[in-house]
């Protein structure tokens, strides 16, 4: 038996998918877009195989975005290889039910076998509101049921009357009288509901007073901001402080492997291959994870609280002035750590020119891989002076490529607004602000443990395959018996370095820079250590300080100053890459991308090579 | 469940209608129209009006201005019957309150 779930945003209807399938979830996208397609799996006390489909929350069946269609086509039976549903199971959030006994209405033109499910039935209770579900269904002609989804015996009922469903033979579906509603039509059937809701629904008018007292604290203009800027200082904390230990020892049992692999294999390719391509390759993308969980974690959190309404709600104004909507405020924040969980973040926005807009700005937020980068230059170039009598000069630099990083992301998504996706009309901000609900550790842990799984699997697939990429460029043809320099001199990653060299010229970077850029494509981060074996420095880690001296000696500050104003902008991060691939269904915005960022980290590079050398740092 | 109270629509009124995009903060008042003709939004008239119905904004239901953002007073959150919607005031300008 299959089953779909429809309803409003904030119905709890993945609550409710939760409760019914527990961790018996397949996560996928349906072909083509880029929408999330939920699918879990139960019995019924009956013993009844059932499949249950999570449909995005939508107001209506018009299909105003992606999401939205997908809705409509899988109720309809349209969706291209999709079984139509046997039985539409209609969720309501109890305790504001105008809504969905509208949707209800429409779905019920659909000519689909329905059924209602009032969740959150138990707050609904506490708060007064009774409900009197036998004349309801009699008004509504179809099955009423309550729910408590957060609860394991709040879904007894709905198992029940499932199993009721599949013994009526197969209640089979009516003809399908549905079309898009006029408004004239829309305010009938609004009137319909509310009459029904008249009949059957006792209300004593008690609004949620938790959420009234938490909103005119969280909505306040100052202590709003403010406290929006400490729940963003936790996070961040959270993200570069607790992630940092894991991501060592990520990073340390990788090193390990490594060193067991070289150690066990004899000297050769096998050995470089696995030891080089495969798990620093990988490894060096994998030590992301904790941050990524963690980020993850925070959001999951957030969302389900209800404040990411609030936070789209405070920045709305602000983000709205550089073309972005209030809530790519939250994927843009999260791209300070790894733009990947940031573009898969975008997901919350629903329309697809603020949801492209987003993605294509989100790499230029100084991602942690370009951390390692800018300590190196900055401690082995900018001397570790204070200006103006208290600020550290290594400090200010730092900031002004942070600053120069979300500058440019605002000029971009400005641009973007007005030269490209001109005919995407932006969606207006309009948002319901749901009542406050407390975090639920289940849920939330599914929902990390499915964002992980995605990143893994990513790194499995398409990033293992980069690396397998560049450990080749970087490895081969080999070097010729009794060579001096170091084996990647000889490569194509030098041969394509030199090759790239007078092209890099005029912004001051050398060969043995452009060389190990190429390695870099890995992660950013991974570029310190390809320039330690360009220069032929052994020893891991320890080694940064070292790199840092003997570029000292070897590159003038006019370069060093360009390297870190490439860094800004810096293309080069194939998992990213591979990401936007993915969530934007297509090559070419992966290739728009590459391809902007190319040439404002180029034209940056020129322009601080330029003014540097000709203020003497040349 | 239901606030809305046809009744409350008082015809002969004298109080002024207004419109909700232009509400201050604390705003009580009953939606006398929806019409989404000549207001300044990136989506067509009848698409706008559409959204507004869907979200519940339909003739007859009480509505109150609850909070107002930061720069310009701009997004407004509106309650309406058991739900809050944020929306910008350019927006609100299609709902005709008295």
């Amino acid at each position: 038996m299959h089953l779909a779930l429809v309803g409003t945003p904030n119905s709890g209807k993945t609550s409710l998918f939760n409760a019914l399938t527990g961790s018996r979830q397949k996560v996928a996208n349906y072909p083509g877009v880029t929408v999330e397609r939920k699918e879990g799996f139960f019995v019924t006390p009956l013993g009844r195989q059932a499949s249950v489909v999570d449909l995005p929350g939508t107001y209506s069946l018009r299909g105003r975005s992606p999401d939205e269609e997908i809705t409509r086509d899988f109720v309809l039976g349209r969706a291209s290889g999709e079984m139509p549903p046997d039985l539409v199971l209609c969720v309501a959030d109890s305790t504001n039910l105008r809504l969905t006994i509208r949707l209800l209405l429409e779905l019920k033109r659909t000519g689909r076998p329905l059924m209602l499910v009032l969740n959150m039935f138990d707050i609904a209770t506490r708060r007064g509101v009774t409900v009197d579900a036998a004349r309801m269904s009699e008004m509504l002609g179809v099955p009423v049921v309550t729910s408590i989804a957060v609860r394991k015996a709040g879904i007894a009922d709905l198992l029940r009357k499932t199993d009721e469903f599949a013994l009526q033979a197969q209640a089979s579906a009516r003809q399908n009288l549905w079309k898009a509603l006029s408004v004239t039509e829309l305010r009938a059937t609004q009137r319909e509901a509310d009459r029904i809701i008249a009949a059957t629904v006792s209300l004593p008018a008690r609004p949620d007073t938790w959420t009234a007292r938490i909103d005119a604290v969280v909505l306040h203009p100052v202590a709003g901001l403010s406290i929006l800027a400490l729940v963003l200082f936790v996070m961040f904390q959270g993200v570069f402080a607790w992630a940092q230990p894991l991501m060592d020892l990520l990073s340390d049992a990788f090193s390990t492997l490594g060193v067991l692999v070289h150690d066990t294999l004899p000297a050769g390719l096998l050995q470089s291959f696995l030891q080089n391509g495969v798990i620093s390759g990988v490894g060096s993308v994998i030590v992301f994870l904790p941050q990524i969980i963690i980020i993850f974690l925070f959001i999951l959190l957030l969302e389900d609280f209800g404040y990411m309404a609030r936070a789209a709600f405070l920045m709305d104004r602000i983000m709205g002035g550089a073309g972005l909507h209030g809530r790519a405020f939250i994927p843009l924040l999260s791209s300070f750590a790894c733009a990947i969980p940031g573009i898969m973040a975008t997901r919350v926005i629903d329309n697809r020119r603020d949801r492209l807009t987003t993605i294509l700005i989100a790499p230029l937020m100084t991602c942690s891989a370009r951390i390692p980068v800018y300590t190196l230059i900055i401690s082995a170039f900018i001397p570790d002076h204070l200006v103006w009598g208290w600020v550290n000069q290594r400090g200010l630099v730092m900031f002004g490529l942070y600053a120069a990083g979300i500058t440019s992301a605002l000029g971009v998504s400005f641009l973007i607004k007005f030269f490209m996706l001109r005919d995407y009309a932006p969606a207006p901000f309009m948002l319901e602000l749901p009542d406050y609900k407390l975090p639920r550790p289940k849920s939330i842990a599914l929902g990390v443990y499915n964002r992980a799984k995605m990143f893994l699997h990513r790194a499995g697939t398409t990033i293992f395959s980069m690396m397998v990429l560049i450990w080749f460029l970087a490895s081969f043809p080999q070097p010729p018996v009794g060579a001096d320099q170091p084996a990647i001199n000889y490569s194509l990653a030098a041969i394509i370095g030199h090759a790239l060299a007078p092209l890099f010229a005029p912004v001051g970077f050398n060969w043995q820079i452009v060389v190990a850029l190429i390695p870099g494509m890995a992660a950013r981060e991974v570029a310190v250590a390809a320039l330690g074996t360009v220069y032929a420095i052994e020893g891991g880690k320890e080694a940064a300080d070292q790199i840092g001296q003997v570029l000292a000696t070897k590159w003038s500050l006019a370069t060093a100053l360009s390297m870190l104003a490439w860094y800004i902008f810096a293309p080069q991060c194939a998992s990213t890459l591979a990401v936007i691939r993915r969530e934007t269904g297509g090559t070419r915005w992966m290739v728009l991308t590459f391809t902007y960022m190319f040439a404002l980290a180029y034209a940056a590079s020129l322009l601080t090579y330029n003014v540097a050398v000709a203020l003497g740092a040349g | 469940m239901t606030a809305i109270d046809i009744t409350a629509i008082d015809m002969n009124s004298t109080t002024r209608e207004t419109r909700l995009g232009s509400a201050k903060r604390g705003y009580a008042g009953v939606i006398r129209q929806v019409a989404a003709d000549g207001v300044n939004s990136s989506l067509p008239p009848l698409e706008l009006e559409s959204r507004l119905l869907e979200l519940g904004f339909v003739e007859g239901a009480r509505v109150e201005v609850l909070h107002e953002g930061i720069v310009g007073g701009d997004p407004i959150a509106v309650r309406i019957d058991n739900v809050t919607v944020a929306m910008r005031r350019r927006e609100a300008m299609a709902i005709i309150v008295v």
